[in-house]
Parts: structure tokens; sequence; C-alpha cells
């Protein structure tokens, strides 16, 4: 389950060094904050502990009461006496749910630390389900567990869950475009529209919108992820046969040119009409940067590891913003799928895969950052101690992928900036 | 198995770590999956703390199951004492640690470090937050509790403060607000625990004369241990509302051996005043509902029953702790109390007792908003909003006029939205029209988005005959609304299905008012 498969080292000019110890990291559960806003009529129950119910709570804040469709299933010690009796419960559980909530056309069974380590095995649960409620309700299963996943790796399995559920694609014909990767709806919709100017007739997204309408995928599909943490995803797509388009990712207006590029390329759109459709984009991306240039220009930032985001966030404020880079920390390096990310970074930059959170803290201290990305737990904390702090969980929750939201991207970094800058209290 | 999307309380760790944050000197080393430490954003974030919890978690992964994870304990636990050099620690599992046994507390003792290490057994499968808070301050009175008296010649009475904690609800003002009394009484106070306390402090528990405990559901079990080993008395009267502040003043004065009167002269709190003032003549009888902790609850019925002249139509807690008290309570005012964890069930009771004021926490508050009734929050879970900078005791006299404020405005305003609602009215000529900042339902006819199962299905419709909606135009705005949901409660008793000018007078002639 973890992200980065065992492959020999890179050559990168980046200094890469792993780190073990205490982490304060979300775990996968998480995920399901935004994937249930994206995959329209799905719901994600839960199955663990109180502990996992309050995390949702806590991290989905007041969104819990707009009839949102997660749950938890919490364990009590009667489930936890016997396997038999756990699935009985479940059972009920689900039962109940799905009558109450009869627009529900997916149901995923979320596994956590709880019910990984009494090993309910809630695959075959959704095996079993999935057959009573044929044909009504599909329900699949995948780990959101603190011991397996780290935050948008919650994401990721899911994803993976879904691939074996996308219909078989023609193996003739033309190559058909997969974007994998959970985005915001306005943003999804203005890189269908590129890909359209581009010429490319067959463009599907990975989640899609309903449960019932995923894309194909076979040996003619080719995909590019939209997203850095898909490293199950992108095995299960490539044991369907897909192959992946190695691109950086669509942050800033140079992650995004790349990141088309690379769609292009394998399409063998002419480099003249690539230009004229990425042009406008560029052009107001460009005049959108320059508003904040000033402002992060020469900032030395430090990355604490949070959500697999931090490579091409580094790279994109290191070299559209001209800031420098003290530390990017991520959680885990997927080498493969970050090697564009890596050729473009600095050479030197400082990775640390994984976290001991002490003495990263000791080192963010002696190196006083302009800048420090970093979770919610230590941003309060590190702004007390005087280092201005930009919380990173709203890099998944705010629209930032492409050429229209490059500027936006600039501003959630520029603004805790701005804002330190303008207080005279 | 439990099908839940809000909890009220945390999981039990939750209350340790509440203990552990507020205190100073002490470090809490927590057995615990990667992704555990998103508690450390209820400190940091809700109740805005400037520093991280002194909390260390393990954070275990997959990769460590089998025999590392002890290690990886052990090594969490060392590391965090040459770090922080804290003056106690201590140690415990979160739910899945508790699923794999290791045993934090021999571990801990294993290392066997220059301090005292309490080890908590937190059965995170039976048992919440509150009773998890609860438990660490009893352990830890337990383990490091000592002193002794002095003899009282000459010298001012001394007391311990037991309860305020990390993310507890008004505890800091409330603090300040209870130590006020005290000092004006002329008494001393020893240690205020867990709130700033250090272990070091925990050892002079035992000098004090007596002990106030603020917060039953907290402190009951570790100021009933020290009357049992110091045989101090204990205060347990909850000083919110004029009155229950009038009882506290007297109990701590007859615990001290001091003299009350000059406390209590004067008019030390203006809610009496200011609810005996003719414009809160409409307060009388408005029906409220009240669900919160036990504590809270409880205090809050008689405050609205006794002090604003509400009707208390509903009263629930999900501390199943002291539902005892809270069903003798809620009997007084002839009604059943709602005892459960399931905001669902406590959505239909309030549906069911068609309040005009919800007193509740943040989920009743979103339950209120959705029902478009008006609403003051009055006990924890809260949000952000409730940690306000401002001071905002609900204790003592200072938090009775709090409360007057909290509980009046909400009702103030619905009395402004129905004025808007009026003008409206008369312009375009529907009566329909919700309150502006309502955009979607109806105060008469709320829709219950979830399927609540105990509500039932409503077979009859009703129509207003032209004359009788004439007739209901002529009521004053104010009790328009009200008048209106009576007349149509009415028809739906008889099944009526026509609104005549009759059967408006009929249901004014049955409801009164």
């Amino acid at each position: 389950m973890n992200a980065h498969a065992p492959l020999p080292a890179l050559e990168t000019g980046c200094d890469i060094r792993q780190e073990r110890g205490q982490r304060a990291v979300f775990c996968g559960l998480t995920g399901i904050v935004w994937l249930h806003r994206k995959i329209q009529d799905a719901f994600f129950l839960v199955v663990g502990s109180r502990t996992c119910a309050h995390l949702i709570q806590s991290a989905a804040g007041v969104m819990i009461f707009a009839e949102p469709r997660f749950a938890t299933a919490i364990l009590d010690e009667r489930d936890l006496a016997g396997l038999v009796d756990a699935n009985e419960e479940l059972d009920r559980v689900v039962a109940r749910l799905i009558e109450r909530r009869p627009d529900i056309r997916l149901l995923f069974l979320v596994g956590s630390c709880p019910s990984e380590v009494i090993k309910l095995d809630l695959s075959r649960a959704a095996q079993r389900l999935s057959r009573s409620f044929h044909p009504d309700v599909r329900v699949l299963s995948y780990s959101g567990s603190g011991i397996e996943t780290t935050f948008t790796q919650g994401e990721d399995a899911c994803l993976a869950a879904l691939v074996p559920e996308m219909p078989r694609a023609a193996e003739t014909g033309a190559p058909a475009l997969l974007v994998v990767g959970a985005l915001a709806d306005v943003v999804e919709d203005q890189f269908a529209r590129l890909f359209t100017d581009l010429g490319l007739a067959d463009v599907a997204f990975l989640p899609a919108r309903r449960a019932g309408t995923l894309p194909a995928v076979g040996p003619n599909t080719r995909f590019l992820l939209a997203q850095p943490f898909l490293a199950e995803t992108a095995r299960a797509l490539e044991a369907r046969g897909a192959k992946r388009l190695p691109a950086p990712f669509p942050l800033g207006a140079e992650g995004t040119t790349g990141w088309l590029a690379a769609a292009a390329e394998a399409f063998d759109v002419p480099a003249e009409r690539f230009a004229r459709v990425t042009a406008p984009g560029r052009a107001r991306a460009a005049v959108a940067l320059d508003l904040y240039r000033e402002r992060l220009a020469g900032k030395r930032v430090f990355f604490f590891p949070d959500s697999q985001l931090e490579l091409p966030l580094a790279r994109f404020l290191s070299r559209e913003m001209g800031a420098a880079l003290i530390e990017v920390g991520t959680p885990y390096l997927h080498r493969q799928h970050h090697a564009p990310e890596l050729a473009l970074l600095p050479a030197g930059t400082k990775v640390v895969e994984g976290q001991s959170l002490d003495a990263q803290m000791d080192r963010c201290r002696s190196e006083k950052p302009d800048l420090t990305v970093c979770g919610l737990g230590l941003a309060n904390p590190l702004e007390a101690e005087g280092l201005a702090t930009k919380w990173s969980i709203e890099l998944l929750f705010t629209p930032i992928q492409g050429y229209d939201q490059a500027g936006d991207l600039a501003e959630l970094f520029a603004r805790p900036l701005k804002r330190r800058a303008r207080l005279e209290v | 198995m439990q099908l839940t999307l809000w909890t009220y309380e945390g999981p039990p760790h939750i209350g340790a770590m509440r203990i552990a944050t507020a205190m100073q000197g002490l470090h809490y080393v927590l057995h615990a999956p990667q992704g555990d430490t998103y508690a450390d954003l209820l400190f940091t974030m809700i109740e805005r703390r400037d520093a991280r919890p002194p909390v260390t978690y393990t954070t275990f992964q997959a990769r460590d199951l089998g025999a590392d994870t002890a290690a990886i304990f052990q090594n969490a636990v060392g590391e965090a004492y040459a770090r922080f050099q804290p003056q106690a620690m201590i140690v415990g599992a979160s739910c899945t640690a508790e699923l794999i046994q290791d045993d934090p507390g021999g571990l801990a003792r294993a290392l066997d470090l220059p301090i005292p290490v309490i080890p908590l057994e937190l059965p995170a499968y039976q048992k919440k937050e509150n009773w998890g808070a609860s438990e660490t301050l009893y352990r830890l009175v337990r383990a490091l509790a000592g002193g002794t008296p002095s003899a009282r010649d000459g010298r001012r009475p001394l007391c311990n403060i037991l309860g305020p904690t990390a993310l507890g609800f008004r505890h800091r003002d409330d603090l300040v607000e209870v130590t006020k009394i005290l000092a004006a009484l002329g008494i001393d106070v020893n240690v205020v625990a867990p709130l700033g306390a250090t272990p070091a402090d925990l050892g002079r528990l035992g000098a004090a004369d007596f002990n106030v405990v603020l917060y039953p559901e907290i402190a009951r079990a570790a100021g009933l241990h020290l009357q049992k080993t110091f045989g101090q008395p204990m205060v347990e009267i909850v000083p919110i509302g004029v009155q229950a502040t009038i009882r506290f003043v007297e109990a701590v004065a007859a615990a001290a051996g001091v003299d009350p009167a000059p406390v209590l002269a004067g008019a030390p709190s203006r809610l009496p005043w200011y609810s005996r003032s003719v414009d809160s003549t409409y307060l009388t009888d408005k029906r409220v509902f009240i669900f919160g902790d036990a504590t809270h609850a409880l205090s809050a019925a008689r405050v609205a029953a006794t002090e604003l002249g509400f009707k208390v139509v509903g009263l629930g807690t999900y501390t199943r702790e002291l539902a005892r008290e809270v069903r003798a309570e809620a009997a007084l005012y002839g009604i059943e109390a709602t005892i459960t964890d399931d905001y669902l069930d406590v959505e239909a009771a309030i549906q069911a007792a068609g309040p005009e004021l919800v007193l509740g926490t943040q989920m009743e508050r979103h339950i209120a908003k959705r029902l478009g009734l008006p609403c003051a929050v009055i006990s924890a879970p809260i949000h952000v909003q409730d940690f306000p900078a401002r001071h905002s005791p609900q204790m003592g006299f200072e938090g009775a006029n709090v409360l007057f404020d909290t509980w009046v405005h909400p009702l103030m305003m619905g009395l402004e939205e129905h004025l808007l609602g009026m003008f409206r009215e008369d312009a375009e000529f529907h009566g329909a029209a919700a309150p502006s900042h309502l955009p979607r339902h109806g105060v008469a006819a709320p829709q219950p988005v979830a399927p609540a199962p105990s509500v039932a299905a409503e077979p009859i419709l009703l129509t207003w005959a032209t004359d009788a909606e004439k007739e209901l135009k002529k009521i004053p705005f104010f009790v328009r609304g009200k008048a209106r949901a009576n007349t149509e409660r009415f028809a739906r008793e008889r099944a009526l299905p026509l609104i005549t000018v009759e059967t408006l007078y009929d249901a004014k002639a049955h409801f009164g008012r």
C-alpha cells in the first residue's frame, strides 16, 4: 500500500534523505472529505472506532451538517469479541443505511486501523453486500487506515478500488486519454476544454462525477496523473494495460504546460497548435503570477510533509516565484512519478521523505524560514514562535491546478506574508 | 456497531489529552497509529493554543506491527523524557494500540525513569472523552496528591479548585469568576487543577481545607478521592445562574467558615433586574429545549425556568454517567429526559417538543438552523467561535449576565426577522416568506432533511380559507407565525382540512396567548 515501489534511485540533482520517527500527518480517512463531494452518488462508510468518527468530524468541520455522504460504523466491545458477529453487525448497519439513503449507488466500506488490526475482511464483506444489493448498489472497499495510508493516499486507495470496476476499452482504434485524480469541477472543465481545443477527441476523468459513468480502460488508454499521490491507482491502471504519460504535475503555468505537453506529444498534436491553444492560458497565468512575485521572490520556504504535493509546489514556488527552498518534506516519494519534478527542482534541493517530528521542528526553528508550509497542528505553535506559516490542508480543498488557478495558488502562499506585514499589533 | 455521523464526545484518550494540555510540566506518551495526531488540531485550532499539546505519539504504521511496536513505544517514552524533561508522565494507548496489546505501563516502568510515570487504562470501545478526562485527573491526583493542612489559627481559609481543562467550554473565564468570588470571601486558592497546574502542584493538594469541584463530569472522582484521603470537604454546586451562584457562595463560605453576606450584598448580577424589566415580559413561557453535557443542561434548565421565566419543554444530555440526575430534573418540568448520544434522536425530540428556543451544543445549533429556530450554545462540543477572545464566563454573577444576553439575543433577532418579514409581506403579499437568514425552510413547516424515523408523515393537506388568511393578517406580526403554526396544529389534530375563521379562533381559544 505504501506509495513508492523499491526502485533504484534516479539520477537527480536533489539531496534525498529518509527519516523515521513521530509523524504529524493525517490518515487516509481524511480523503473522504473531498472525495464524497466529487463522486456525487457514492457513500463512504468507515468501519472503525470513535476516534475515526471524531477525526472525520474534526476534518469536515461545518460540512458535516450539509447532509454529507459519509458516516462511521463504530466498533464496540461486542464486535471485538468475535468476527462472525462483526460481519453480521456490518450487514445490519449497511442495510439500515441503504434504507435511509435510497439515492446511493456506490458504497465504499473504508477500512481503518482498528478494522485492519482485528482483520475484519472488508473486501469479502463488500462482495457479499454487493450481491445482496445488486443491481441497485455496488459495494467496494479500500483502506484509509493510518497504519497504511497518509492523508491523500486515501484517495489513491479509493481510486485503485474503482479501477477493476472500469469497463474494458476497445483494443483497436485511436487511443484515449484518461486524466486521473480528483480535481475541482471547475478545473476539470477547464482541462476538458483545453484537450478538446488540442484536438483530443476521447478524454475521460477518473473519478467520474457519478458512480455509473466510470470511464473505460485498456491497452489503448494513455493516462495522465493530475495528482502526485496516485501510486496504487497507476499500478492498477497499468495492470489493465494502460500507459502512463510521464509529466510534471499541473501546478503553476510551467507545470500545466509540461503536463498538457505530455498529452499533446503522445497524441501527436502539432507544436503550432499546442502553442496556439495554450497561449491565452499562459498569458493570463503570467499576468496573475506577476502580482505575487515581488512578495514571494527570495523568500526561504520550508515544507513539512503532508500530502505529496510538496515537490510540485516547491518546484512552482522556486521556479515561477523565485522562492528559495530550505527543505521539502514529503510523506512518500514515488521516484518514478516524481522524476519530472525532481528534474526541475534546483540542484541540491534538500528533499526529506518521512518524518521525525521533533528533529524536523528543530531544523525548521534553526533555519528561521520566511514561510513554513505545515499542518494545522503545527501552524499556530510555529506562528507563536514568530514563523509565518501556510497551512497545507487548504491546498487540497482549493482549486489550484491549471493556468487559471496559478495566480490563486501563488496568492495562497503570499497571503500569510502580506498579513504579517500588514498587522501592526 | 453503531452508525454514527456526529459524535458528541471523542474517544477517552482525547479526555486524557485535555488534562495533559491543561497542565504544565506533564507529558503524555500515547501509543497510537499514524494519523491520531489529528487531535492536536482541536487544541491548536479550536482553542487557538499557541503551543503543541504536550503529547508524543508513537505513530506506528503497518510495517511496524509485530514485536516492533513495543520498542517504538519505549523509544518514544525515552526520547520524550530526554527532550521535555517533564516532572511526571502519563502513558497509555489509543483505540488501535489497545487492540495490539502492548502494555504501556509495564513498558514505561521498565525504563525506570527518575520521575513518576502514571499508566492510564482508558477502554476506548466502552468509554468516551469526559470519562477519559475524569479518569486521568483521578489517576494523577491519586498518584501525586500529598501535603497536609496547616493549623488554621490566624491564616485565611485555603481551597483547591478542581475541574477546568483544556478544550473546556468557557473554563478559562469560569475560573476567573470563581476565583474572584473566593477572593472576595477572603479564601485563598491553594491549587487549581488541572488548568495551569504542574505535577508538583498536585503534590500540594492535601494542604487545602476543602475542594471546589466546578465540573462534576471531570473532577468529581478526584474530589471524592481527596475527600477520602485528606478529609477535605467538597463543594460541588455548579455556580451557573444567579440562584446557583448564591448557593455556591453560601456553601463555600460555610466550608471556609466565613461570612457570605458581603459578597451577596447589593445587586451582584444584572440578570434579575433585566429579567423583571417589562421588556422581558414576552419571554414568559417561551418554549425552550435544552441539551448538552449534564452539568450545563441541568444548570440551564433551572436558569431558564426560574430566572428567565421560560417553559422547559425538552431536557436531555449525552452524559450517560449523570442520566439519573437529568431524568429527575426533567420530571420536575413534567417531561421525559432525552438521554442519547445520537443527534438524530435529539433532532426528533426537538421537532416533537416544538420549542421556540433551543439551548444546546454545536450540533443543536445546526439542527435549530435547519428547523428555523433561534438557538444559543450552552455546552461542549463547540466550535472555534465558542472560544471567544472576550471575557465570557458561564459561572458566577457575571456569567449570569452573559447567559441573559446570549439566550435572549437570538429571540430578539427572531422579532427583528418577523418585522422584516411583515414589511416584505405587505409589499409582496405572500405570507409564507421565511426569515431572510433562513432562505430554504419556513418557520412553520420544517422539513427534516434526513429521514427521522420517529417523525410520522403528515397525511392531511391543509388549506386556508381566504377570509381566514385575511383574518390571520390582522394578528400582530410578532405573534402571527406562532398563530399560524398553532392553528395548523389544531386543524391537524382534529383532521380539519379547511381552516376557516372559526378554526383560527377555536385554535386561539384552545392554546391561549
